[in-house]
């Protein structure tokens, strides 16, 4: 890489309240150092070239589930995308795909956020423990069977990269799914039914037509296209049961 | 009701040709219509059980209609596309299926060989009954 050289980074830009109607592309060019990520490149740009520049971002180390955009038309963490492997450029960064853009690069996740609560990702008890008798308990291989899911960082990569969820937002979606399914696998946990009869609702994962994006674009390795046909396939052996078996369910 | 804010939100909607950008769309596409493939041969299959019904006349006539060069080729379409929903179904189980012997999860590899070897005992068994 020679000294001096610089890459150019096509940064859509939409700001209504200037009376824009819709987004359009703005080029800057920024330096292509080898240690740069998009977000560093993000970042110079408000720094030194246009301080009206907004995107959200955070921790810069993939945590924090903050700065997903559209790079080059894919959903990628802009902090874990190196501007050397898209160089000779142009880059085209645009806002994550699928969801409302509010000013440009920012989205609006409010959707998300209702859906994520009703599918009730927290630990449910038939009856609780009094806080005095401690915590509760697992083992190393209880943990296993549902890490995978909670290592979701909700970036909104797999919303971004669903064609189901873009077609239709009523879906609940692919991170909510996983995140329900990683307190269905939680030894710890006895809500399994109540969000059984949530999820197999309409817009639940019977919506899912498994094109397996959301599983692709993710960059903490949880497989939630995994994740909605396990939970389908709990549903069907659930209705199946109830069936069979109708003095068996509860 | 939406917000003087959320009403200046930029909405965009997906063309309708959004599956040929990507070739992974495309495949996805690809096997969503080889249901309709399989819906031909589960046609054509209820067809062969009514002329053996039918008796022996009705029988030949239905042999003659499935050997015209067009009703072939278009089965070898059929066929391809049949092959494609299901080496991808059986490839998609594993991810689908968590199966745990004595408290053990089985590797997603043995779940995969299962599936493929069930297949393989289900078509050898079609074959003897064809063929012997």
């Amino acid at each position: 890489m020679a000294e001096g050289e610089h890459i150019t980074l096509r940064v859509a830009r939409y700001r209504p309240d200037e009376g824009e109607t819709e987004p359009t592309l703005a080029d800057y060019d920024v330096p292509l150092r080898r240690d740069w990520a998009i977000l560093d490149a993000l970042n110079y740009i408000k720094d030194e070239l246009d301080g009206t520049l907004s995107y959200r971002w955070s921790c810069r180390m993939g945590i924090c589930g903050s700065c997903g955009m559209m790079i080059d038309g894919e959903p990628r963490l802009t902090c874990a995308t190196f501007l050397t492997d898209l160089a000779p450029g142009p880059v085209r960064i645009e806002p994550l795909a699928n969801f409302p853009v509010i000013r440009d690069l920012i989205v609006d996740l409010t959707d998300f956020m209702h859906k994520l609560g009703r599918v009730k990702p927290w630990l449910i008890r038939d009856e609780e423990r009094p806080v005095e008798d401690g915590e509760y308990r697992q083992t190393p291989a209880q943990l296993d069977e549902f890490k995978q899911f909670s290592m979701c960082i909700n970036c909104m990569l797999c919303y971004a990269a669903c064609p189901v969820y873009g077609l239709d937002d009523s879906f609940v979606g692919p991170a909510a799914i996983a995140l329900a399914h990683r307190y269905d696998l939680d030894s710890r946990d006895e809500g399994d039914r109540q969000r059984l009869t949530i999820l197999s609702q309409p817009n639940g994962v019977w919506d899912c037509t498994f094109v397996g994006e959301c599983s692709a674009a993710c960059p903490k390795g949880v497989d939630p296209a995994g994740a909605i046909q396990q939970v389908k396939l709990a549903a069907a052996q659930e209705a199946l049961k109830s069936l069979l078996l109708p003095w068996r369910s509860r | 009701m939406i917000s003087p804010l959320e009403a200046r939100y930029y909405r965009r909607r997906m063309p309708l040709l959004w599956w040929v950008r990507r070739r992974t769309h495309a495949l996805f596409m690809a096997r969503e219509v080889s249901s309709l493939f399989v819906a031909l041969f589960v046609v054509e299959l209820l067809l062969l059980v009514r002329a053996v019904a039918r008796g022996a006349t009705a029988y030949e006539a239905f042999l003659d209609a499935m050997a015209r060069p067009a009703v072939i080729v278009v089965n070898l379409v059929a066929l391809a596309f049949v092959l494609l929903h299901a080496v991808t179904f059986a490839n998609l189980t594993p991810r689908a299926m968590i199966v745990r012997v004595r408290g053990r999860r089985v590797p997603s590899r043995a779940i995969l060989a299962s599936v493929y070897l069930g297949w393989l005992v289900v078509t050898a068994f079609l074959a003897w009954l064809v063929l012997a």
